[in-house]
């Protein structure tokens, strides 16, 4: 039987170990705002009115190169359009919520609490509180991302940067995301969005992330299409039987598929 | 004070962004299109937040071992993949980067 408080502890506990790599993202703002002799007010200010670790660290680097106050904020906004999209992919589960949830509950939607809440949110788990274990889990990431920012202005340069502590937010990444790739479809736009998020790196105000997230997104759906082409024409005719070995390769090669895809309609 | 506007204007914004389809979708249906095209956001997001850490050292390709973070990017991906436990796949990733960097350099 599951009460609001079980939920909400639930939420605490399924998020508590992307904690251990949410410290050390604290601690290194913290000690990087220290570094470019920002005041300590400012920055944890910033942890507590945008609460968004990746777009915090890149201002500040922004602000301690002196770059104007415009091209900031847009490359902020940027950085964290992603957000529209786990805005849109938790829409539907907080329909029937009322507005104080509704008002909440985005404020705590980070990479970390959006990982956790949608996979609980997508699982076979029939619990009509799912808002208090989506709660539980950002509510502790909040306090954590205070603490660590907190711990960060306090040690300053005590930090040794040979200790990689940043290191601790790509392994928190690949924690979330190796589990989530449950179809093929899935792979191909985990591996095509990386790929194409090298190659566009150097794109200004750090918009390569999401030219190279919508890429992986294109791929993804267009062999998930390729997938579902395949099996109906297995089912409904002989024809199809050497489409299977072109899919794969087409698949595996990921960019070459779209013009096989249009070789096969000819 | 302007870098006081700019971080209220910043945190703004990102409550703005994170509210938008909360709010255009609280009172009608989500297209199935756009479901098909939501399921994938996740994955894709963070690989193209993961890879340029890994792979990348000031903006350009390095698979060397002046750089021993795709090695340790990848055996916490194989931990992960093998374990799905969160805490191992950090815990072992950090311990083969502190490793990788004390047996290279």
């Amino acid at each position: 039987m599951t009460t609001r408080r079980t939920a909400f502890f639930h939420g605490i506990k399924a998020e508590s170990p992307i904690l251990l790599g949410t410290i050390p993202f604290g601690l290194i703002y913290g000690v990087s705002a220290r570094s470019f002799h920002l005041p300590p007010v400012l920055a944890q200010a910033m942890s507590v009115i945008i609460f968004a670790g990746s777009a915090q660290f890149v201002v500040i680097q922004l602000l301690n190169a002196s770059v104007p106050a415009g091209i900031i904020l847009l490359t902020a906004c940027i950085i964290n359009l992603r957000h529209a999209l786990y805005s849109a992919s938790i829409a539907p589960h907080l329909k029937q919520r009322g507005w104080s949830w509704r008002l909440l509950l985005p404020y705590l939607l980070t990479d970390e609490a959006y990982a956790v809440s949608i996979i609980h949110y997508q699982g076979p788990d029939k619990s009509p509180f799912k808002h208090w274990y989506f709660l539980g889990a950002g509510l502790i990431l909040w306090l954590t991302w205070q603490i660590g920012t907190a711990a960060g202005l306090l040690l300053g340069a005590h930090i040794p940067a040979s200790w990689s502590l940043d290191f601790t937010l790509p392994l928190t990444f690949i924690a979330l995301v190796i589990p989530a790739l449950k179809k093929r479809a899935d792979a191909i736009a985990a591996g095509t969005a990386g790929l194409a998020a090298l190659l566009v790196a150097r794109l200004p105000f750090n918009s390569g992330l999401l030219v190279a997230t919508f890429i992986g997104i294109a791929l993804g759906l267009l062999s998930e299409g390729g997938e579902k082409k395949q099996h109906s024409s297995n089912e409904s005719s002989a024809t199809g039987e050497k489409q299977p070995r072109a899919q794969e390769l087409t698949a595996s090669e990921g960019a070459g598929m779209v013009d096989t895809q249009e070789e096969k309609r000819k | 004070m302007i870098t006081w506007l700019l971080i209220l204007g910043i945190g703004a914004a990102t409550y703005a962004t994170r509210l938008s389809f909360i709010t255009i979708f609280s009172k009608r249906e989500i297209p199935a299109p756009v479901l098909r095209v939501l399921r994938f956001v996740p994955v894709a997001v963070l690989s193209a937040i993961i890879w340029p850490q890994l792979f990348l050292v000031n903006n350009a390709f390095d698979l060397s071992t002046a750089n021993p973070r795709w090695l340790a990017g990848l055996i916490a991906a194989l931990i992960a993949w093998r374990t799905r436990n969160v805490l191992l796949t950090i815990g072992v990733g950090m311990a083969a980067l502190w490793i990788l960097q004390w047996v290279l350099h």
